[in-house]
């Protein structure tokens, strides 16, 4: 076994061998395998999926463990004292490589809006370069966001209009805009945005309060932190209903629906899996008594990812709910 | 101390469990070798259909099948993780690390590699063929009219995201965080360089890939209208995002390449490499290029003439850090005490080879002048030029020059020799060829042509036939090297070789640089 030297360098960690990179991969491969089976029997198979779904959860459940069972070993390792300054800082710099990834992720995301709103909607109403399109294509669509009107339904019919899903496109009643909402404090967004700026607020406090040496101070402000995350989520939760339900926003809903559901979605999958990070984190605080002043990266590393969440939900605040 | 690492597992459990850098680079290095092989084979049936006008052999929509894959198989399969596993073996042995940063999700990053492969592949046998919309997976080719095997696609795609995503931020991690005391970002073996700029253009462009194909898996199953103008999207926004990841993509392959040129250009060249800092700016530069200039793959789709301007000038000035790092590779030889030993053979090749490849981009840059080139022949013998003669080569050029080292035996000489020569007259009578059919106006990914351009597509179907044959002789060289190879237990194999690699014992053992060296 590797055990600390004590010459005047510290050893960098090597683990030996381990059989957690086959198991995660098996999880990970089942999973995809599975979820990709699902949707190919719901799209172009008979619709029977319970084969699908039986590999698909078996895998997830199997990378979940795995997974647990890693970070477990992780956490261990560290209580061990096995991990150098120099091992941490390798985590630090993973953690935040792995965040500036994710950043890139949601850039897709909104890259396709910002095209859509600035070139894409004004070609399809004839604007500029586009002319010809609208004439020979989509006479009479009118370009607004958000776009209550596909070209599809503008030009009222959907031969040659060949779309992936063979389907058609429905327009909604009402949009999630600022000004299609009833009143102000009818607004779910801005709770929303209210509520997780607020976790973050409160996530810094708990980490102030973890660097004063105050355990007391941090528990309670962490367990608030992920109590309003759990808030944000049903809030979100509640959003997607009235949407489904009353205004007929779907994923349907042309690009308008396209751009906010996988916008939102992907931030609000986001943040569950921030919110469960600190979950476990305050887990490991209040029942393991881990974490002091100068040793809690696994909790520095959840509050990050809450940072990101929260600054990601503020550009979504700004680009898709107001402007 | 008790502080005693042991030698490698037994059996197969040594390569399943590994946590250990050489172990994981060697598993890189043949994945790649059989990926190779595999669209190699897939590029032999292209080649023989294409051997004479009619159709031949295969059916249309299996040769599209064929392209798309060949494609998929080259780039994610092949290339990609070839300097994955060539950074794995030997940034820690570059830059004095005891291994990887993170050495358990460096082989994660490895195992979930193969069965995504296996998957791409078994694609082939579902209902309704395999991906047969390119390698580039336009929509709605990709999504309308895609056969159902596109999901299993979109997950592969995802999972090999995730592999490169994971193995870049093991070598940012790496880099940054393990160099021996005094070894400064300045110091740095060039290839390490180039390694660490690669791996930041990993981590920033593999997610939009995610974004992408994500984009396309709901279009498909979730009624969404991102590629749709029917429902307020566009199927421009897809190449516009496919081209924001694939720009940066082709730096992802081509600069590893480039820092393996510079690892061994002045070895054999017994002369310090030319403008070390000039080469690290370059490198820098043109990742930073990279990033905006991706719209110069798609000047036909009728993008506004400032558009069209903005991404010719911005590709244009590409051409000045290549020059600066052509321009120092040649200095470097200038009056150096050459030998031609084979991985410098091969670099020879790449250094001439790769900079055809280069000026054909520039006459492709030119926004008007493409409008004639677009989705032609030329434009593939353009990509071969720089991945093949490019990428590939300088790969052999590096699978030559450390072989030694890994493994303790010497390679036949003659034999890497002759593989060289085979491949570059093999190489050249496949490839150039294709610039003439292309000017001349033959598109790309058809499975028939014009009897006009019989000849030429003979000559490259000849030559892709020699190229694919001499890469049998590389396997074998190599193989016959690591069973009956010379011995050798010399530490610097060339005598002009430069670096912490080379001060360590051959073959390298298991473990190396657990004591930090002092750089000075």
């Amino acid at each position: 076994m590797t055990t600390q030297s004590s010459t005047e360098y510290e050893k960098y960690y090597v683990p030996e061998k381990s059989k957690l990179a086959v198991c995660a991969t098996i999880g990970l491969i089942l999973s995809t395998f599975g979820a990709a089976s699902v949707m190919n029997d719901m799209t172009f198979g008979d619709g029977a999926t319970t084969g699908s779904w039986g590999i698909f959860w078996f895998g997830l459940f199997f990378f979940s463990a795995t997974l647990f069972g890693w970070f477990r070993m992780a956490i261990k390792e560290n209580r061990a004292g096995l991990n150098s300054a120099q091992l941490k800082k390798s985590y630090v710099l993973g953690m935040f490589w792995f965040i500036f990834s994710e950043v890139m992720f949601f850039l897709a995301f909104f890259g396709a809006l910002f095209y859509v709103r600035t070139l894409v909607g004004p070609w399809l109403a004839g604007e500029g370069e586009g002319g010809r399109m609208n004439h020979l294509l989509w006479e009479g669509f009118n370009y607004q966001w958000p776009m209550p009107l596909t070209p599809q339904e503008a030009v009222g019919g959907v031969a040659n209009q060949p779309v992936a899903n063979m389907g058609t496109f429905q327009s909604y009643e009402q949009s999630m805009a600022f000004g299609e909402a009833a009143a102000w404090y009818l607004w779910l967004p801005m709770w929303n945005t209210i509520v997780l700026l607020s976790s973050s607020f409160t996530v810094h406090v708990a980490h102030m309060g973890l660097l004063d040496g105050n355990k007391r101070k941090f528990n309670i402000w962490l367990g608030i932190t992920v109590a309003l995350g759990m808030l944000f989520v049903a809030l979100q939760a509640l959003e997607y209903y009235e949407a489904y339900a009353h205004f007929g926003l779907t994923l349907n809903s042309g690009i308008y629906g396209s751009t906010f559901f996988m916008l939102t979605g992907f931030h609000g999958f986001h943040v569950v899996m921030g919110m469960t990070m600190l979950l476990i984190q305050w887990l490991r605080s209040v029942r393991g008594g881990h974490f002091t002043a100068d040793d809690h990266f696994g909790f520095e590393a959840s509050s990050w990812y809450w940072h990101f969440v929260d600054v990601v939900w503020v550009f979504l605040f700004l680009f898709v709910y107001i402007l | 101390m008790g502080d005693h690492h042991h030698g490698p597992a037994k059996g197969l459990s040594r390569w399943l469990f590994t946590t250990n850098h050489k172990d994981i680079g060697t598993m890189y290095l043949w994945f790649s070798f059989s990926m190779f092989i595999l669209g190699g084979a897939f590029a032999m049936i292209i080649r023989a259909e294409l051997f004479q006008p009619g159709m031949q052999l295969v059916e249309p929509a299996f040769f599209n099948q064929m392209t798309t894959l060949h494609g998929l198989v080259m780039v994610f399969g092949a290339i990609m993780p070839s300097f994955v596993g060539l950074a794995n073996w030997m940034i820690p042995m570059m830059i004095g690390a005891p291994d990887m940063a993170l050495p358990r999700m460096n082989n994660w990053s490895f195992w979930i590699l193969p069965p995504a492969f296996l998957i791409l592949a078994g694609t082939l046998f579902m209902e309704g063929g395999a991906p047969n919309f390119g390698w580039t997976f336009y929509a709605p080719l990709s999504t309308t009219y895609a056969p159902p095997s596109v999901t299993y696609f979109i997950f592969s795609i995802h999972v090999l995201g995730l592999s490169s995503i994971m193995g870049s931020i093991n070598i940012i991690a790496t880099v940054m965080n393990m160099r021996a005391p005094g070894m400064t970002y300045m110091k740095m073996p060039l290839f390490v360089w180039t390694w660490l700029i690669t791996a930041f253009l990993l981590v920033a462009v593999m997610p939009v890939l995610a974004g992408a194909v994500t984009m396309m898996l709901m279009d498909i199953h979730f009624g969404t209208s991102f590629f749709s103008a029917a429902g307020g999207g566009d199927p421009v926004l897809f190449q516009h995002i496919f081209w924001f990841f694939g720009h940066p993509e082709v730096y992802i392959i081509i600069l590893p390449a480039f820092g393996v040129v510079s690892q061994i250009i002045p070895t054999f060249a017994r002369k310090p490499l030319f403008g070390y800092d000039s080469m690290v700016y370059a490198t820098a530069a043109i990742a930073f290029l990279s990033f905006i200039v991706w719209a110069h793959h798609m000047y036909t789709v009728g993008m506004p003439v400032a558009g069209e301007l903005f991404f010719m000038y911005a590709t244009m000035l590409i051409a000045v850090p290549t020059g600066v790092k052509v321009f120092n590779w040649v200095t470097t030889m200038w009056r150096g005490a050459m030998t031609f030993e084979t991985p410098m053979l091969f670099c020879m090749g790449f250094l001439v080879l790769f900079t055809i490849g280069g000026f054909t981009g520039l006459m492709l840059s030119i926004a008007p002048a493409d409008f004639q080139y677009h989705d032609s022949y030329f434009v593939v013998a353009h990509f071969h030029y720089v991945m093949v003669a490019g990428a590939v080569f300088s790969m052999s050029a590096a699978v030559y020059y450390w072989l030694p080292k890994w493994c303790g035996r010497m390679y036949s000489e003659t034999m890497g020799k002759t593989h060289f020569w085979i491949s570059f007259i093999g190489f050249n009578i496949a490839f150039f060829p294709q610039h003439f059919v292309g000017l001349a106006g033959m598109p790309r990914r058809i499975p028939d042509y014009a009897l006009q351009f019989a000849d030429f597509n003979m000559m490259s179907s000849i030559g892709a036939f020699i190229y694919g044959a001499s890469q049998i002789l590389f396997l074998y060289n190599v193989v016959a090297t690591i069973v009956a190879g010379k011995p050798t237990s010399e530490a610097k194999t060339w005598e002009g070789a430069e670096g912490l690699e080379w001060t360590v014992a051959t073959p390298a053992p298991y473990h190396t640089f657990e004591t930090p060296p002092q750089v000075r």
